[in-house]
């Protein structure tokens, strides 16, 4: 794998922000002007994002604050109302076209979808969008019709019509390497929480994307599962993978993330170095959020 | 019972079964097949943000419903040949058993399609899949469980219901039953004679339902 940052030793200069980044070209994701509002009510409002190769972010922030939909939208699961995001799909060295390749036609080119386009983004942009990026979620959303295998093989085969014996074999690498070599034909409700998200994580890995999105990942969890879903994130972010996670684990975002992100209100409020956001927050409703949060009694 | 009355129930039985296996059984499974097909299209119909898509299937599923099944076959039956549309009895009935179908398991699959969580649309998204795709893979077979129950009942009493094609010339069970009784005049043995058949067949039926419930429920927790 290639040499990355280690989570230990997060980049000390902020790697997005209003003009700061410093290369564009190792933005693998960008998010500029993200604009969102449910009827009357604006969930987000003119949100910047860029996520660098390799690297990850988390958000953190109250409940309601837009987190979420800032995830949801990157998967085209939720429709902005305005701004734009690109995912590129530069392939940075043959490790990486092993563990990330999409689809190789598209290598190197820029999907930009404008949500601010008078028609609204076409379904062929976002399918684009989905096609780079893939979400674990934090209910698993598992097929429940379908076994353990069957789940991870359902994008890769159905989908992307890749030869069902080269996938399968990726798949049952995939499930031994996250533990669950003698699951591969259970159903989803024979597992525990821990090992349904661990499926839903190799689901996601086995679509080859770009990018990882991870939704509260251990929120559904019982408190004893949920070491072994973030060590599993952690071993993904060690690998390279680029990710943007939003949770509730400050412990686990300050370790793992090369960047944390505060939304609130529909803003980002502050963001950059973890141990500065977390432990000197430069912002009065960052330092009261980590304290509500630290002090719940 | 006489031994003459049981030598009647033997002779009558006969026919009687035969018109169970050439009228009732065929006729109830092309109907309900069709009926099938056509209540997934009205229940699609149903759930499409096109509003006068949902619009026309509402207003149809209103009239199958709020009408008698009797009144239906007999408007396909008796009333469109003065339109100039003669339709034989059997396809007679095929239609108009359909369209009832149709109506009653339309809202039966439009249920079972919102019962599924919407985490299962966005997952199949997730994975790539077209919003055709999802239905077909995912959301539909998590619906199929749910409706089975419902629906079986929808067909038991497509089953019962299948009688009424007697009074258009049908030749089915219970019209065999008329014929023999008519010609017999022993009514209350030959009529009981047809309930009897048409109750082991619904129990067949739902043996049936049972082994398909358990079949579809084996990936469920219990």
């Amino acid at each position: 794998m290639s040499p990355i940052d280690t989570p230990l030793d997060p980049p000390t200069e902020p790697q997005h922000g209003e003009g700061t980044e410093p290369a564009a070209s190792a933005a693998l994701l960008t998010v500029r002007g993200l604009r969102k509002s449910f009827g009357s009510t604006s969930v987000l409002e003119s949100i910047d994002l860029t996520v660098a190769r390799g690297q990850v972010l988390a958000l953190i922030g109250p409940s309601g604050s837009g987190k979420t939909t800032i995830l949801r939208c990157l998967n085209g699961l939720e429709t902005a109302d305005g701004g734009t995001i690109t995912i590129t799909a530069e392939v940075a060295d043959a490790t990486q076209v092993a563990a990330t390749p999409g689809d190789p036609s598209l290598a190197g080119t820029a999907i930009t979808v404008d949500f601010g386009a008078v028609k609204g983004p076409s379904d062929k942009s976002l399918a684009a969008l989905r096609d780079r990026s893939a979400m674990v979620f934090q209910n698993y959303n598992l097929f429940p019709h379908k076994t353990v295998l069957e789940n991870v093989l359902e994008g890769p085969v159905v989908v992307q019509r890749r030869p069902k014996a080269e996938v399968t074999a990726e798949a049952l690498a995939l499930l031994a390497r996250v533990g669950l070599a003698d699951k591969t034909d259970a159903f989803p409700f024979e597992l525990s929480g821990g090992q349904q998200q661990r499926v839903g994580i190799v689901r996601a890995l086995a679509l080859r994307p770009q990018l990882l999105l991870f939704d509260e990942p251990t929120s559904s969890l019982d408190p004893e599962l949920v070491g072994d879903v973030l060590r599993l994130i952690k071993e993904l972010a060690i690998e390279g993978w680029t990710m943007v996670i939003v949770t509730h684990e400050l412990e686990f975002a300050r370790e793992v993330a090369s960047e944390i992100a505060f939304v609130d209100g529909g803003t980002i409020v502050e963001h950059g170095d973890p141990r500065q956001v977390l432990r000197n927050p430069r912002e009065e409703r960052t330092r009261q959020f980590l304290h509500r949060l630290l002090n719940p009694f | 019972m006489t031994q003459s009355n049981w030598d009647l129930a033997l002779s009558a039985l006969g026919p009687i079964l035969m018109g169970a296996i050439q009228g009732t059984i065929p006729l109830a499974l092309v109907s309900f097949a069709l009926g099938l097909v056509l209540a997934l299209v009205l229940a699609l119909m149903r759930l499409s943000r096109q509003r006068w898509l949902s619009a026309i299937a509402r207003v149809f599923i209103s009239i199958v419903r709020g009408t008698p099944l009797l009144v239906q076959l007999f408007v396909i039956f008796y009333g469109l040949p003065s339109l100039g549309l003669l339709i034989d009895p059997w396809p007679s009935a095929v239609i108009a058993f359909s369209i009832n179908v149709g109506g009653y398991a339309a809202e039966v699959i439009r249920a079972a399609i919102l019962s599924v969580p919407q985490g299962q649309w966005e997952a199949a998204w997730m994975v790539g899949m077209s919003r055709r795709k999802a239905l077909t893979r995912i959301i539909l077979p998590q619906a199929a469980r749910v409706s089975v129950p419902p629906l079986s009942n929808t067909f038991i009493s497509l089953v019962k219901d299948t009688s009424l094609a007697s009074l258009i010339l049908v030749t089915e069970l219970f019209r065999q039953a008329q014929k023999v009784a008519a010609f017999s005049q022993e009514f209350m043995l030959l009529y009981l004679e047809a309930a009897l058949v048409y109750w082991v067949i619904c129990l067949v039926l739902s043996t049936v339902q049972g082994r398909l419930e358990k079949r579809l429920d084996r990936y469920v927790a219990h």
